[in-house]
């Protein structure tokens, strides 16, 4: 039950990669990691939760923290990966009206 | 057909965020062995999780000094499972976290978003009934009901009503 976060920065874009399960218990550290590449000028910031299983509210509580840093810092932000779960619930809070989700093709059964 | 007395299980843990998933992975199996669909496990997952989140949360902003334990309850019967999580001794305020409920609205502008107050609202709409009672510490118990073999429900699709 952990998190692994992998962040690669380019010169316009920044690409966070999540592996695992995203809960109250590993939100703080995702916070502090993705949340300051959020607040960096004009770049495009990917988050791939491809390798994402579990994820709740505090998880969609720390995208919309990352989705007003990026319009605060003039950057955007997109989410990738995602599978049938973890749509339903971007779906389901309404989130996926604000936020800009790219759906996994490949999941489609 | 008879009624057969509910099995119960209880578990007290610290309301501590590491033993958060600790539950999420004991009611998951326990919810796996009474034939639940991968879906209805997942959304018992969450709910379970939402509702101990709550707990740790608000045993973090009371003096860490006493130890705050949060209690979960489950009842295993027939066609259904009630799960009930307990925050004893210190109360959060149940009307407060009523007040924010409802999915995120995309008129909305984006600074106004909030980034707490999803987890009840995730609660209420991926289980079947949800009953909250805050007289001493609060309680809240989460019923969510076993379809076997697509009776009440045919194909083998999640529940989509929620989505507009």
């Amino acid at each position: 039950m952990n998190l692994h976060i992998d962040i690669k920065e380019k010169a316009q874009e920044s690409l966070v990669s999540l592996k695992g399960e995203i809960d109250v218990y590993t939100v703080p550290k995702l916070k502090e990691e993705l949340i300051p590449v959020t607040e960096e000028p004009n770049k495009h910031v990917i988050v791939d939760l491809s390798g994402v299983n579990y994820i709740d509210s505090t998880g969609l509580g720390v995208f919309i923290g990352a989705l007003k840093a990026t319009d605060q810092s003039g950057s955007t932000l997109k989410i990738t990966g995602v599978n049938d779960r973890v749509r339903r619930l971007f779906t389901i809070t309404g989130l996926d009206e604000v936020i800009d989700i790219e759906v996994n093709e490949r999941e489609e059964a | 057909m008879s009624t057969t007395k509910p099995d119960f299980i209880e578990m007290k843990l610290p309301a501590k965020p590491e033993y958060v998933g600790v539950v999420r992975l004991t009611v998951s199996g326990i919810a796996n062995r009474l034939g639940y669909s991968y879906d209805d496990i997942e959304d018992i997952k969450i709910a379970v999780a939402e509702a101990c989140t709550n707990v740790v949360n608000h045993a973090y902003k009371e003096d860490a000094s006493h130890e705050a334990a949060m209690t979960i309850g489950c009842g295993v019967y027939e066609d259904r499972i009630e799960l009930m999580v307990a925050d004893k001794g210190n109360s959060f305020d149940v009307d407060q976290l009523k007040q924010n409920l409802g999915p995120v609205n995309a008129e909305q502008p984006v600074e106004e978003l909030k980034e707490g107050g999803l987890g009840l609202f995730l609660i209420e709409t991926l289980m079947d009934k949800v009953e909250i009672s805050g007289d001493s510490g609060v309680i809240i118990v989460m019923t969510k009901f076993l379809h076997r073999d697509g009776v009440e429900r045919n194909g083998d699709g999640i529940s989509t009503s929620a989505t507009q």
